[in-house]
């Protein structure tokens, strides 16, 4: 049947899910090592969330499949993708536009 | 009619409909705790600056859950993988381990959240703050005046505004013992306490102005730890409750329809993962940074 | 869920054999579509109603404030105690009961909330979409019945919750259907909480409605229902389903957080410095107001296309088949409709104007506000041009759909100023802003759900409502509507602002000057007057409904008889079934063979062709 095909070379990759599994540890040992040094702390901050998102790639990617998956699936993520991005940049943006000379804090 | 394409794909999308159900409904998440992080970012970059707790939770068990929930996720995939090999006994054994996981981590996350609880800040007449966990409270009895009792209490409550005889019990606080230490300013509580420092300390209770335990009450910070973890755990344990039906229950399905089971865990895998994915995020956001 | 398969061609006995179970199974439990769309239906009918009576009460204090209550002043003081407090005149006399300002307050917010979530959007989404939308494109139900099933009952007791709250000690939620922080969050009210907890609900019913309907839309089209040969009410549904799915979610968070305000004693939305009736509350602080007001019009401004939508589609349906021609702009129509969902998602703060938003992110706003405005004139004028050249057939529902284009002509038209920032100033928060959202939904959208109704009653039920009944029906109702809500324009230029329990008597020019106050700019005895005028016309409307409610009840058993299954002679595929359709709507999966407005097509016997008409050799 069809979707015994479309699965078919994602059940032998075992190991490639091992794989993943071992990256996914060392990522969060890099990334807990990596918090107790000081590198600034805005790229403290940028370095975490990276290490964060190839973490969450990886997940999503290899272990939920979207790497093998269909065209409805990517553009349903691809517009949540836009709006949760949108939610956060505008609503940080309106809060933080002042007229000038504003006085914060 | 039967309704299709509950365990068939559709040809011209190659989904099955549960398929299509499950992303749909992992978008909406997505934008449930998209919106919650948006708002840490927002009452983070609007506190005042040195008002953000640093250091205030467990790095070690926050590791730990990580690890857990990775291994979950690992365990979740090859759950399925077994059942498209046809092996039912595989798919027990991964998700046993999967559900012990998610035991493991509501575990551990309830002793962290204990922990918050049993933190006090105690807010001193004389300015200064006392700061640490609690040990044990003696209380006097009001009703005889020279009557003292001692009692050990495991679990108090939320906060003491004042420190007169309430009605309830007719008991006033005679004294506080924690584990901790005494600042000058409240600022120098907001970064991680060394653990030499910390010692038995005990406070009178007329030298108690107010009393407050590090509930989502307390700051910004544990309102919006307490709600992001609060909000995950919930996942966790949903997830698990499904998962553990499934694992249960399925053997019936199983027989009848095994490609219609084999859907059902990939379905509820998926969400497994995604619980993961949200992890993944919140313990460097809330535990490194 | 099904489990075995028909084989059979006696599909109605079959079917009626499946469903069988007795009562509870087939009317209250039932997972049956058409079941559960006339369930969201009743419902919904019943809480327009009772969000109507509300709005009642409100206007009577208005044009009389403080003055008791006629008729059902004792029962409605019976019902909620001392906040309908006794009005006693100089003699001691008690002349009834009137309604004080928190009851007023609450009634406004509840209004809001009824008429919105409990009311409009169960009845044009989940009650017309259930039962169509699975008929539209040939399929036997929703892709997932049992969730329908739940997100009807999560919406009831939603619902349920909601209608509780007026009963409990403090009332219902009294701080707007917006429920700002931090009014909403130290109201001691339990009701507000009650609110809060019913809007989860319904939440979580939307956004399993919203997955049920994109899932169907997707994967259960019957063979040759390509995209592009849905009828528009579907691309309608499609578009609604994807913005309550993206946008509820971020509403549902704040509810969370606001929950967690007003029961764990945090501070999400409550400043430093935070003072309540002159002392510092005692709360850690460090919260935000405007966080809230994001995380709300994040979905309050979607909200309103999910109004819409769906309303606009039962409108290109009805004049399809009362022009007897194909919709003019089909592709335009469904691009307008997707480019309408996406832009909705970005243009929330035009109403946060006031809130000390900075110039480059209000022109931001304003901008994707003004371009949102094009595909929904695309649509508006779609529909429009679709009535040249046809033979327009004047019935009850096409009364209602005509009197929808220029009545959301000027619901829309009028949200311009409102969508201006500079205009806004002096626009925001007034009558203005009520007047230009009631046109849009009133006789906007509820204009298009009668004519759903009337339209689609003889497919439910099997026999047609009264025309003449309808057409009173139509008649009061717009003029009434329109009495209603123009003066409204009026006052708010005037500056009447809005939630005022006493409708603004103590900024009218009269008490200014009686007050020795010299303003320039109290409201005048004209636009005071105006209230009355209004709550006649309110009285009116609602009279105006009786005709319609006996007819939707009388015609079940006594209306006229349909003689065929399509008495339309519609084209779509839900007219294509017996009548009622059964469990399972088609004995085996129809094909599709054209798009979905065929009428009048030259050489063909008929001025209709349906869809699944197979084409001639």
């Amino acid at each position: 049947m069809s979707d015994h095909d479309s699965h078919a070379h994602e059940t032998h990759s075992i190991r490639g899910y091992l794989f993943v599994y071992f990256a996914l540890l060392a990522g969060t040992g890099f990334t807990v090592w990596a918090s107790y040094i000081d590198l600034g702390h805005h790229w403290n901050i940028v370095l975490a969330l990276v290490i964060a998102c190839v973490k969450a790639f990886l997940v999503a990617t290899y272990f939920m499949h979207l790497i093998s998956e269909k065209k409805m699936i990517y553009s349903v993520l691809a517009l949540t993708a836009f709006f949760f991005v949108g939610l956060m940049f505008l609503t940080l943006y309106s809060t933080h536009d002042f007229p000038a000379h504003t006085v914060t804090h | 009619m039967e309704i299709p394409y509950t365990s068939q794909t559709r040809p011209d999308t190659g989904l099955y409909n549960a398929k299509v159900g499950i992303w749909l409904f992992l978008a909406s998440e997505v934008m449930l705790f998209g919106a919650l992080f948006s708002a840490y970012i927002l009452l983070r970059v609007g506190a005042p600056p040195g008002t953000w707790p640093h250091g205030w939770l467990n790095v070690p068990l926050g590791t730990l859950n990580t690890l857990v929930l990775i291994t979950s996720s690992i365990t979740t995939v090859l759950a399925w993988v077994a059942l498209k090999e046809k092996n039912f006994g595989k798919f027990k054994l991964f998700h046993a381990i999967t559900l012990i996981c998610a035991l493991t981590f509501v575990g551990i996350k309830s002793f962290e959240y204990r922990d918050k609880f049993m933190h006090y800040e105690i807010q001193l007449a004389d300015g200064q703050i006392a700061d640490g966990h609690f040990e044990s409270a003696t209380y006097m009895d009001q009703t005889s005046t020279n009557h003292t009792e001692h009692i050990e209490h495991r679990f108090r409550g939320i906060s003491y505004t004042s420190v007169t005889p309430s009605a309830t019990n007719d008991y006033s606080l005679s004294s506080v013992t924690i584990h901790g230490h005494k600042v000058q300013a409240h600022m120098e509580l907001m970064k991680h306490a060394n653990h030499e420092e910390m010692k038995e300390v005990e406070i009178p209770g007329a030298a108690i102005k107010s009393m407050q335990n590090y509930g989502p009450w307390h700051n910004t910070y544990t309102a919006i730890y307490f709600t992001l973890t609060g909000l995950h755990a919930l996942h966790v344990i949903g997830g698990a409750l499904v998962i553990g039906y499934l694992w249960l229950l399925g053997g019936a399905m199983w027989k009848t329809d095994p490609e219609r089971f084999t859907n059902r865990i990939e379905v509820s895998g998926l969400f497994w993962h995604f619980v993961d994915l949200v992890w993944i995020f919140l313990f460097p956001v809330l535990y490194l940074l | 869920m099904q489990v075995t398969t028909h084989a059979s061609s006696h599909a109605g006995a079959h079917e009626a054999h499946h469903e069988e179970g007795g009562f509870f199974r087939k009317y209250i439990f039932s997972t049956d579509h058409k079941v559960i769309g006339i369930q969201y239906g009743v419902t919904a009918l019943f809480f327009l109603l009772f969000g109507f009576s509300l709005m009642l009460m409100m206007r009577w204090q208005i044009a009389h404030p403080g003055q008791a209550l006629p008729f059902i002043g004792s029962l409605v003081h019976a019902l909620v105690g001392d906040t309908a407090p006794a009005v006693i005149d100089k003699a001691g006399h008690l002349l009834g009961y009137s309604i004080s300002a928190d009851l007023y307050n609450s009634f406004g917010a509840m209004h809001g909330t009824i008429m919105v979530f409990l009311g409009v959007v169960p009845l044009a989404f989940a009650a017309f979409g259930n039962y169509l939308v699975p008929l539209m494109i040939g399929a036997p139900d929703m892709a997932f019945p049992r969730v329908n099933m739940a997100s009807y009952q999560a919406y009831v007791l939603g619902g349920l919750i909601m209608l509780v709250s007026f009963f409990i000690p403090g009332g219902a939620a009294r701080a707007g259907w917006t429920s700002y922080s931090p009014l909403a969050t130290t109201i001691a009210t339990d009701g507000q909480t009650f609110w809060l907890i019913g809007m989860i609900f319904l939440i979580t019913s939307s956004l399993l409605g919203a997955v049920n309907f994109i899932v169907t839309i997707i994967q259960l089209r019957a063979p040759g229902m390509t995209w592009m040969r849905m009828p528009f009410f579907v691309w309608a549904q499609f578009v609604t389903s994807f913005i309550l799915l993206l946008a509820f979610p971020p509403l549902e968070a704040a509810g969370v957080m606001q929950f967690m305000d007003r029961v764990a004693g945090t501070s999400f939305f409550l400043p430093t410095g935070l003072a309540i009736g002159g002392k510092l509350a005692n709360i850690s602080g460090g919260g935000s107001p405007l966080l809230w007001q994001h995380l709300f019009w994040f979905l309050g401004h979607p909200e309103v296309y999910v109004l819409i939508l769906p309303a606009m589609g039962i409108v290109a349906e009805v004049i399809a088949n009362n022009t007897r021609k194909p919709i003019w702009g089909y592709k335009s129509l469904v691009y307008s409709a997707l480019a309408v969902g996406f832009l909705s998602f970005i243009v929330w703060a035009h109403h946060m104007y006031m809130t000390g938003m900075g110039q480059r992110v209000a022109t931001f706003f304003q901008t994707t506000t003004m371009i949102i405005s094009i595909p929904s004139v695309i649509i508006l004028t779609c529909l429009f041009i679709s009535l040249w050249g046809g033979s327009i057939r004047f019935n009850t529902p096409m009364l209602f759909v005509l009197a929808f284009l220029p009545m959301f002509g000027i619901g829309g038209l009028t949200g311009l100023p409102l969508g201006l920032s500079y205009a806004d100033l002096h626009l925001h928060d007034t009558y203005y802003v009520i007047a230009h959202f009631h046109y849009v939904v009133a006789p906007g959208t509820i204009f298009a759900l009668f004519a759903g109704v009337y339209y689609w009653y003889p497919k439910m039920t099997g026999r047609m409502m009264s025309e003449f009944w309808g057409k009173v029906h139509f008649w009061l109702s717009l003029i009434f509507m329109n009495m209603i809500f123009q003066p409204m324009f009026l006052q708010g230029m005037a500056g009447m602002l809005r939630r005022m329990a006493d409708g603004g008597a103590n900024y009218s020019a009269a008490h200014l000057n009686e007050m020795g106050v010299t303003a320039v700019g109290g409201l005048s005895p004209f636009i005071m007057s105006l209230h009355t005028w209004i709550l006649w016309s309110a009285v009116g409307l609602g009279l105006a409904q009786i005709p319609f409610i006996i007819n939707f009840f009388w015609s079940i058993k006594n209306g006229k008889k349909v003689e065929s299954d399509n008495p339309w002679h519609a084209t779509t595929l839900e007219w294509q079934t017996p009548t009622p359709p059964p469990h399972g709507n088609f004995a085996k999966a129809p094909t599709v063979y054209r798009g979905p407005y065929e009428y009048s097509a030259p050489g063909h016997a008929t001025d209709f062709t349906p869809q699944n008409e197979p084409p001639k050799k």
